[in-house]
């Protein structure tokens, strides 16, 4: 279980962003591969807890899980995998060690609550 | 004044400190032409006797040492002392895994110019370790006999990112009817073309096959480095 370390780390690097940058966060979107050894739900109730008593306090974590695709040697394509316990092509069954993507573990965005400027 | 949300975009990778600090381990090691072995593996599959073997049969013709990562005991540091290699432990309190920092000053006061391995045995644990680089060159993940064919299935994510795999106990394999076959099917379904290696640290088979291995890869590190 180290989701806690991982959404600790989350909102470190956010606090970080939101002091450099001024502003205030209403969710946080993150990348989340499935070989990125970290488990949604545990991540979620993590994020809350992580984030009492700071800035984030009541902010959302928006996670968007990306599957794992990979490059097929034999058919010089890539192909999304269904299940992670078989690296093979999905199309032609060639074992695929060449992973594109499903590592991922990244904060891509911040959604932040702006005042529009005063009309003039 | 009207609340807008608006998106920013960020692209930070949650672990780049982690990353950042293994990135200038790995630079170090390289440095030093010292080849740099972790292990992991579930608590109870045989790290610690595979490890004082390995340490044992290496020091008569290299410089090696190791650091091993536990909750909270220092036993299995006392327990490699045995084969007279430097051991140092790193206790790792309620953290399930080892990072790259706690590496980096496990290491203060050592002389890696001195040595030709160096060997990291994470935390028991096939979840958490996956996601931490500690800036090792071969990440070497061990299944013992006991633990059953299927462990390559249920944590798809730590073979995946593993070098090589290591079955381990193969003296008991015929004693709980472990399949061979079996459990290399299954750790080519999750990590196709992984060299997968049979050893036993208490009869001693297995061990000259990993041993070869380990010395091939030093070569080859040391090559690279002078190109």
């Amino acid at each position: 279980m180290h989701e806690l370390s991982i959404a600790m780390s989350i909102v470190e690097l956010v606090e970080e962003e939101t002091e450099r940058r001024g502003v205030q966060i209403d969710a946080v979107h993150l990348k989340l591969g499935a070989l990125s050894g970290v488990v949604k739900a545990a991540l979620l109730s993590c994020y809350e807890m992580a984030c009492e008593n700071t800035p984030l306090q009541g902010s959302r974590l928006v996670i968007e899980e990306v599957p794992v695709v990979i490059f097929c040697p034999t058919c010089q394509a890539q192909h999304p995998l269904s299940s992670i316990q078989l690296f093979c092509c999905p199309e032609c069954g060639t074992p695929c060690s060449e992973i594109l993507q499903g590592r991922e573990l990244e904060v891509v965005a911040l959604e932040i609550q702006e005042c529009a400027p005063n009309p003039v | 004044m009207r609340p807008e949300p608006r998106l920013i975009e960020v692209r930070k990778n949650v672990l780049k400190q982690n990353d950042v600090v293994a990135r200038a381990l790995r630079d170090r090691f390289r440095a030093a032409g010292v080849f740099v072995v972790s292990l992991v593996s579930s608590p109870g599959s045989g790290k610690t006797a595979f490890l004082e073997k390995t340490l044992t049969f290496l020091r008569p013709n290299y410089r090696v040492a190791a650091l091993v990562g536990d909750l909270a005991t220092e036993n299995d540091a006392l327990r490699l002392a045995r084969s007279e290699a430097p051991v140092k432990q790193i206790t790792t309190g309620t953290l399930c895994h080892l990072e790259a920092a706690m590496v980096q000053s496990a290491l203060e006061g050592w002389d890696l110019n001195q040595l030709d391995f160096l060997f990291i045995e994470n935390v028991g644990n096939l979840v958490c370790p996956s996601s931490y680089d500690l800036g090792e060159d071969l990440r070497l993940v061990l299944i013992s006999v006991t633990e059953g064919e299927d462990k390559p299935l249920k944590y798809p994510t730590i073979f995946n990112s593993a070098d090589v795999a290591v079955v381990t106990k193969v003296d008991l394999a015929a004693a709980v009817e472990f399949s061979w076959e079996t459990a290399y099917d299954n750790i080519q379904a999750v990590r196709p073309g992984m060299p997968v290696l049979k050893v036993s640290a208490k009869t001693g088979e297995g061990m000259e096959e990993y041993l070869s291995f380990l010395a091939v890869h030093l070569i080859e590190l040391r090559q690279a480095v002078v190109v």
